[in-house]
C-alpha cells in the first residue's frame, strides 16, 4: 500500500481524501488548520481511522481547485511557517545569549564597585 | 460589505466576538471559548478575514526567552495557533531521536536484581551522546560505530574490613568501550563489527561519551555479589519507548491575563491580594485609598478562588491569550533544549517535505 493515497477524486479532483500512513495527530492537526484557514477550502476535516494503525485521513472539498494542488500548498505554507519559527526562534536565542554575556560582566563588575563592602572577605 | 470596500479602515469584529475569537474566559463554573476559530471565512458576515497570509504570520510572530541553560528552557512564542504549537510539543516528546540501550547482554548477575529489571533500568539511563552523529539500526543490520554505543558494567562488591567495597552500582561504573563489545568472551566474533574506534569520530566531544548523571543508582549489592554486563545503545525515538524521549517534559500554558472589571478598593482589596495562592494581585495606595492592582499575571494558575464566592465573578475576569504560549522544555541531557526545539521544527518539516514528494 503506498504510503500517501488520494481516494475519491477520479471524478471530481475538487473533493478528495488523502489516506497518509505514518502520520498522527501532529500532522493531520496542523495540516487541517492551515487548510481551514485558505480561503479556496469550502470543508477540511481529518481522522485516526483506528488508534492502533499509525495513519489519518485529510478530507479536503475545495470552491474550485483541485484539492491536491490545495493540500500541496497548504504543506509548503506549513512549511514557510515552520522556517519562520525556526529563524525568529534562533534569533530570540542568540539575543539572550548576547544580554546574559552582558548581564553576567556587569553582575562581576558590580561585586567590586556597588556590594564591595557585603562581598569582601579578608 | 459597502463599508468593507470602501477603504475607509480595516473592518473589525464587535467585541464580544473579538474577544471569543482571541481569549479563553474562564468563569467561576467553566472555561468558555476554549476551540480556535479556524475556518478562513468564519466571520464573512463581518467582512473580516480569518484566512492566514505567510506575510502577515512572519509580521505577528514574536519569540522571547525567558530563561536558559544546559537542561530547561522557557520561552513565549506569541502569534501561533495551538495547532502548530502543539505539533512542536508532540514531537519533541515523542519524535526527536536520542540514543538509549535496548540490548544487554549479561555475562553474570548474582543481585537481587532479576535480569529483566536491570536490563529495563539500564534503557532507562540518559545517555550523554549527540543522536545526530548515528544512524538507525535495522533489526537485520549488524552493529557497527555507526548505529551502536557499547557499555560494559563489571562490579564486585566486597568486604574489606568493616567497610564494603561497590554496595551500590551508580551510572559512572558503565565504562563506554569504544572498540565495540568484548563478548563473546573467547571467541573472535564479537557482537559487534565496529571498523573502526569509536573516539575518531567526527563531532564527538573530547570526553567520550557517558550516562549524562553520573550518581543514578543502578542496583544495589551485597558482598559476594557480583554483576558483569554490556549494553548496546541504539538510536530511537519516544513513540517506540519512552526511554527515548529527549525531553522530561515539554509543556506549554496559554498566557494569564487578569482583568479588574471595576475599582477594587479598601477591604475589598484586600479580601482579593488574601483570596489569590500564588500572589497575582498588589495593593497601590492611591492617596488615603488602598486599591487592588494585577501585579504579577503570569504567576495565575487559573485555580479561580479570585473569582469564587458572591459577587467576585463580576469584579475580576480571568481569561488567556489563545495564541500566546508559554513554552517549556526540560531536555534529559542528550542535546541543549534549544537544539531540541529546532530538531522538531525541522521533523515537523521533513514530515511536510515527504507528503508533498509523494503526491506529486
Amino acid at each position: 500500500m503506498a504510503a500517501t493515497m488520494e481516494l475519491g477524486s477520479e471524478t471530481d479532483p475538487r473533493n478528495a481524501t488523502f489516506s497518509i500512513s505514518d502520520e498522527d495527530h501532529t500532522l493531520g492537526n496542523s495540516l487541517r488548520f492551515v487548510l481551514n484557514k485558505d480561503p479556496r477550502v469550502a470543508f477540511c476535516g481529518y481522522s485516526v481511522p483506528h488508534p492502533s494503525e499509525t495513519r489519518i485521513n485529510v478530507r479536503v472539498q475545495t470552491t474550485g481547485v483541485p484539492a491536491r494542488d490545495v493540500l500541496k500548498d497548504a504543506l509548503n505554507d506549513l512549511m514557510a511557517m515552520n522556517q519562520h519559527v525556526s529563524t525568529t526562534f534562533n534569533r530570540a536565542v542568540e539575543t539572550f545569549k548576547a544580554n546574559q554575556g552582558v548581564n553576567e560582566l556587569s553582575m562581576k563588575s558590580g561585586v567590586t564597585s556597588q556590594h564591595s563592602g557585603s562581598v569582601k572577605k579578608p | 460589505m459597502a463599508d468593507a470596500s470602501s477603504g475607509e479602515h480595516e473592518p473589525e469584529l464587535p467585541p464580544h466576538l473579538e474577544l471569543q475569537r482571541t481569549r479563553v474566559v474562564c468563569a467561576p463554573d467553566a472555561p468558555s471559548y476554549t476551540e480556535s476559530v479556524q475556518y478562513s471565512g468564519a466571520y464573512m458576515a463581518y467582512g473580516v478575514d480569518n484566512s492566514l497570509r505567510i506575510e502577515d504570520f512572519c509580521k505577528n510572530l514574536r519569540v522571547e526567552i525567558i530563561s536558559m541553560n544546559e537542561e530547561d528552557i522557557e520561552f513565549d512564542i506569541v502569534g501561533i495557533d495551538a495547532a502548530i504549537a502543539n505539533a512542536f510539543r508532540r514531537i519533541l516528546i515523542a519524535e526527536v531521536p536520542t540514543m538509549a540501550i535496548e540490548k544487554v547482554y549479561i555475562a553474570n548477575n548474582t543481585s537481587v536484581i532479576q535480569d529483566e529489571v536491570l536490563a529495563h533500568r539500564l534503557g532507562l539511563l540518559p545517555i550523554k551522546a549527540d543522536p545526530r552523529l548515528f544512524d538507525y539500526k535495522s533489526e537485520e543490520e549488524n552493529a557497527n560505530e555507526k548505529n551502536t554505543i557499547v557499555f560494559k558494567i563489571d562490579v564486585v562488591c566486597t568486604r574489606k574490613g568493616e567497610r564494603v567495597l561497590n554496595s551500590s552500582v551508580t551510572s559512572d561504573q558503565m565504562k563506554w568501550l569504544p572498540e565495540g563489545s568484548e563478548m563473546p568472551f573467547n571467541t573472535m566474533t564479537k557482537f559487534t563489527s565496529f571498523g573502526s574506534s569509536q573516539k575518531n569520530l567526527p563531532g564527538l566531544p573530547a570526553e567520550g561519551i557517558s550516562c549524562q548523571y553520573p550518581d543514578i543508582i543502578v542496583a544495589k549489592l551485597r558482598p559476594g555479589q557480583a554483576i558483569e554486563l554490556e549494553g548496546h545503545a541504539i538510536k530511537g525515538s519516544g513513540n517506540i519507548h519512552a526511554k527515548w524521549s529527549p525531553v522530561a517534559t515539554a509543556r506549554y500554558r496559554m498566557l494569564p491575563e487578569v482583568n479588574l472589571m471595576e475599582d477594587i478598593q479598601g477591604k475589598l482589596a484586600e479580601e482579593l491580594v488574601q483570596k489569590c495562592p500564588t500572589g497575582v494581585f498588589d495593593i497601590e495606595d492611591v492617596g488615603t485609598v488602598k486599591k487592588a492592582i494585577v501585579a504579577r499575571p503570569r504567576n495565575c494558575t487559573l485555580c479561580r478562588e479570585c473569582v469564587r464566592g458572591t459577587d467576585w465573578d463580576k469584579r475580576v475576569q480571568l481569561t488567556r491569550v489563545k495564541d500566546h504560549f508559554i513554552f517549556t522544555i526540560e531536555s534529559t541531557g542528550a542535546l541543549r533544549p534549544e537544539v531540541l526545539f529546532t530538531e522538531a521544527i525541522k521533523i515537523l518539516n521533513e514530515k511536510c517535505h515527504r507528503i508533498i514528494t509523494e503526491l506529486s
